[in-house]
């Protein structure tokens, strides 16, 4: 029997794991890009990659609370068998790496060394140098050109991802696609087909994201019928550069060695940052978050800087909003050496050397937590099955989704360090399912359904070219939408904000329709593609809107204030008692309503259906996030006290002892 | 920074300054190419890749023509993909960090950009660099692994060794070097009428066989003899280093170090694979 042929849509960490792996299984692997694969947005990672390892281990580490810190810092709003088993996999995923090349940092010894970052206690992470990103997909871009030699993987570099092609029974049987040098169409039949394009950061105009990172191919398969999970958590990060053209990250490593982030006591203090004594600076977040720091979970860090520059006035200069992170006291060969690129970026790109003055840094759209919903069968472990077709399919059969563009790891908050291990493990993982979905028997698909599918892009495609008048200009279109979703849904939102923004939305999308294009030729149209991904950026948009404005509670990076949950004002301890008893009322209450991941479907209106998917929490009880909240000890004694009393009464039996934590005022 | 505090509305009232910007474009393989004048509205903190947005979202030349926006390639803008290589004022380099401002203190009458000049143009400031990833696969820039299943952690390497690897390994195939090197010449297969996409890709492949590899692949040729395990098949690879298009064709010229945007020291590479190269050609003559 023939092999099986599976097209694999993106070339980032996650789409090179899948490609290698699939083809290491004798699997014939169409690998598609828009950019040459080596030039794909993971190379934009920094920092480093987490998994237990040998060191942390012995100070008491061990892939349960790897499990542990992610669930509890994305709020336990994901799955909870799948993140065990990307927490288990972890030591071998880094293992391999390192066997790949990776030229992971070393301890003199001749270890690898490891890092701290934000949402644990342990250092976790191994890095390669602050380019940990290009590093790790630079070797599995070796390993893919190394099958591409051997003929097992096709590589379709500068390809547009159209449509899935779908046939009656609704399986996924193929794409259409587009040649984005001579235009030209073509139709890819598949055996399965796995989507790996990462984030849509491009949604919010500006972000730390690459220019790639439009959403197009998701939101097709979204139009398609695919269901798309928990759009409104889009992750903020706490620290990039501003910039006119982009906002560039500057890495939670910054923090992890060391950095701090400060703003002078007095607004706007017109001396030079050096000049500044201790007494004067406020290090804010050392100050609020004691046993964390500078390395808390990224949705906090993002909201305590909005904070004092909006609410508290200290933003370091008085049009721009901005704070110091300044690393200007560690020598300047340790810099060197574990975070010489991305200082260099910053040198490059403000013209200051950051080794002798401090940054100026300000939260950006950075992560996508949310995406294409996808499957998964549990082990009898607790885990994820290795080899289950279900693992990583979408709601279309025979259609898979990994890396940031599924919804699956990272709940309502990533940590730093994780995406790089749930891009990587979900494409080694997925293969075997894969390979098993797309080598069962099945009638071969009929060639009416490419032909009709690839007419119908074509006639899509001449439609935009042939159009005349209108005069709306696509990327002034593009300017306005990402205003208007970086003033509404990012740091802070509110429901009459994202109520307004929807219908504005909506306003957008139809002026797009009247878009004219000022290129109207058949050879490298920029204008064309750019365009038709601007036209699916809307029904992202709008669900992630729509999402955001149901969502009423504070969850990770969803943070609406309107239905914050304050701390404990009490100052007797009857009263602390008693409030935090209420308080854990209301928590209990807001976990029975909230606790549930938000469904998105594509309606035949355009608009996004919400429906909502309970959780499997059956590995740790969800509990309160605490991080810095007054009164957070009395909540956390209180909440230990009912935990125990449902274990003695024998309800959440899987309850294993791993702390509260985190509590602190 | 994502507050509405900034001023860089991109209706560009901030400033009546422009930017006049002169591109070589060419709308075709085979076509004529023709310079064409931008006035940019100037704005504070641009660079070349903010100009050419703005090019493209204008879409009218210096005298009010509207024309087709200048395509370029570019995606990760913050110079670590090596996609928006250019030359610029007659430099070989990324257009994402060109800094405009320091580009008119430079040459105050405005800013040049020219595509590549050792790779086809596919249109305007595209080129192809298919070569460039091909010359990879010629040195086998790989660690050959057995299978990606699980053997524990990879040899130890020690910080000596990983620092002199880590700089080898952050070349990013933008293709400065090859540009700016006097050996590396332009090779440009046309698609014949009738022939399959195959039978092009093997055409073009053997042409490619013939020309220099570049400094680019010299470096990770030295960077994967250095490995470990990359050094199991370090005969495979100074097979292709001396053989057609090999290390022999540099002349030394040392511009590739000069314009490497990543600082990596492609010369040190050179000299150590020179040397190496001595040696297997040593070795070889003696084991026959």
């Amino acid at each position: 029997m023939a092999q099986p042929r599976v097209l694999v849509v993106g070339g980032g960490l996650a789409g090179l794991a899948a490609s290698m792996r699939l083809a290491e299984l004798g699997v014939n692997v169409d690998l598609m890009s828009l950019v040459p694969v080596k030039r794909s947005h993971s190379v934009c990672a920094q920092g480093g990659i987490n998994s237990v390892n040998a060191l942390t281990r012995q100070q008491g580490d061990n892939e349960w609370k790897h499990l542990d810190d992610t669930v509890y810092g994305g709020d336990f709003l994901q799955h909870q068998p799948p993140v065990k088993e990307m927490a288990d996999w972890g030591p071998r995923i880094i293992d391999l790496m390192d066997r790949l090349g990776v030229p992971f940092n070393r301890t003199p010894e001749g270890f690898r060394d490891q890092r701290r970052f934000g949402g644990t206690l342990y250092k976790r992470t191994a890095f390669a140098g602050a380019t940990t990103g290009q590093q790790l997909l630079y070797a599995l871009d070796e390993q893919v050109r190394r099958f591409e030699a051997e003929g097992k993987i096709r590589k379709y570099e500068f390809w547009d991802f159209l449509t899935p092609v779908l046939d009656d029974s609704g399986r996924c049987r193929g794409a259409v696609c587009q040649d984005m040098v001579s235009m030209q169409f073509r139709s890819f039949a598949a055996d399965a087909v796995v989507l790996a394009t990462g984030g849509c950061g491009l949604v919010y105009g500006r972000s730390t994201m690459s220019m790639v990172c439009t959403g197009s191919a998701v939101s097709r398969v979204y139009q398609a019928g695919a269901a798309y999970g928990n759009g409104e958590f889009i992750q903020v990060h706490p620290t990039a550069i501003p910039g006119a053209d982009k906002l560039r990250l500057m890495s939670e490593s910054a923090r992890g060695e060391g950095g701090r982030v400060w703003v002078p006591r007095t607004p706007q203090d017109p001396r030079d940052p050096r000049t500044i004594p201790e007494a004067d600076r406020y290090y804010f977040l050392e100050e609020r978050y004691p046993k964390y720091m500078n390395l808390v979970p990224r949705d906090i860090a993002t909201r305590e800087i909005f904070d004092i520059c909006t609410t508290d006035g200290l933003s370091v200069e008085k049009d721009r909003l901005c704070v110091y992170l300044d690393l200007t006291h560690i020598p300047k060969e340790t810099l060197d050496r574990k975070l010489g690129g991305i200082l260099d970026i910053y040198e490059k790109f403000q013209g200051v050397d950051p080794r002798t003055a401090p940054m100026k840094i300000f939260p950006a759209v950075h992560y996508s937590m949310g995406g294409l919903w996808v499957d998964y069968e549990k082990s009898p472990t607790g885990g994820m099955l290795e080899g289950s077709p279900r693992n990583q399919q979408t709601s279309v059969p025979g259609l898979y989704a990994i890396g940031e563009c599924d919804y699956q790891y990272h709940g309502a908050n990533r940590l730093g360090a994780n995406s790089l291990l749930s891009c990587i493990f979900s494409g080694l993982f997925c293969a075997a399912g894969v390979q098993a979905s797309a080598g069962a028997k099945r009638a071969p698909a009929a060639e009416s359904l490419f032909a009709s599918a690839l007419r119908r892009e074509e006639e899509r495609h001449e439609a935009l070219i042939q159009r005349r008048g209108g005069g709306e200009n696509p990327y002034g279109i593009h300017h306005e939408l990402g205003d208007l979703m970086t003033r509404v849904a990012t740091v802070v939102r509110r429901n009459d904000q994202l109520a307004a923004a929807y219908d504005e939305t909506c306003a957008l999308e139809e002026r797009w329709r009247r878009c004219s294009l000022s290129d109207t030729g058949n050879w490298t149209n920029q204008n064309v593609v750019f365009t038709k991904s601007l036209g699916d950026m809307f029904p992202l948009a709008k669900l992630i809107l729509k999402g955001a404005l149901l969502r009423d509670e504070c969850r990770g990076a969803h943070y609406k204030p309107d239905f914050e949950m304050p701390g404990i004002a009490a100052t007797d301890p009857e009263g602390k008692r008693r409030e935090a008893e209420q308080w854990c009322d209301r928590f209990e209450a807001n976990t029975n309503k909230w606790l549930k991941s938000t469904i998105a479907n594509h309606g035949a209106d355009g608009h996004p259906k919400i429906t909502y998917e309970d959780i499997d929490t059956s590995l740790i009880p969800p509990r309160p996030r605490l991080y810095g909240l007054v009164g957070g000890e009395v909540i956390e004694e209180v909440w230990k006290e009912r935990l125990r009393a449902r274990e003695a009464k024998g309800g959440q039996a899987a309850a294993r002892e791993v702390g509260v934590g985190a509590a602190q005022s | 920074m994502i507050m509405k505090t900034d001023d860089h509305d991109h209706g560009g009232q901030t400033s009546a300054r422009t930017i006049p910007v002169r591109v070589l474009r060419q709308d075709a393989p085979g076509q004529e190419s023709y310079w064409e004048r931008h006035d940019v509205p100037w704005e504070p903190n641009m660079n070349v890749i903010s100009v050419l947005q703005k090019v493209a979202a204008i879409a009218r030349s210096q005298d009010g023509r509207p024309v087709a926006p200048v395509a370029w390639d570019c995606n990760c803008l913050e110079e670590v993909c090596g996609s928006c290589t250019m030359l610029i004022n007659g430099r070989t380099r990324m257009a994402c960090s060109a800094l405009v401002d320091r580009l008119l203190e430079e040459h105050p009458d405005g800013i040049e950009l020219r595509p590549m000049s050792k790779f086809p143009v596919v249109r305007d400031l595209v080129v192809d660099r298919r070569r460039l990833f091909h010359s990879l696969e010629r040195v086998k820039a790989w660690v050959p692994v057995d299978d990606s299943f699980d053997h524990g952690p990879g040899p130890r390497i020690s910080p000596e060794d990983q620092e002199e690897a880590y700089p080898l390994s952050e070349c990013m195939s933008c293709g400065c070097c090859l540009e700016a090197c006097p050996q590396f010449t332009r090779i440009e297969t046309p698609k014949r009428e009738g022939e399959t996409e195959e039978q092009f890709a093997a055409r073009r492949a053997a042409a490619f066989d013939q020309g220099f590899i570049g400094a680019h692949a010299v470096s990770q040729a030295v960077l994967f003899n250095k490995h470990p395990t990359g050094k199991m098949i370090a005969d495979e690879r100074m097979a292709a280093l001396t053989g057609q298009g090999g290390i022999q064709m540099c002349g030394n010229a040392q511009n590739c170090v000069a314009v490497c945007p990543k600082h990596i020291p492609l010369t040190r590479s050179i000299a150590r694979a020179g040397r190496a190269a001595t040696l297997w050609a040593l070795k070889k003559l003696f084991d026959r």
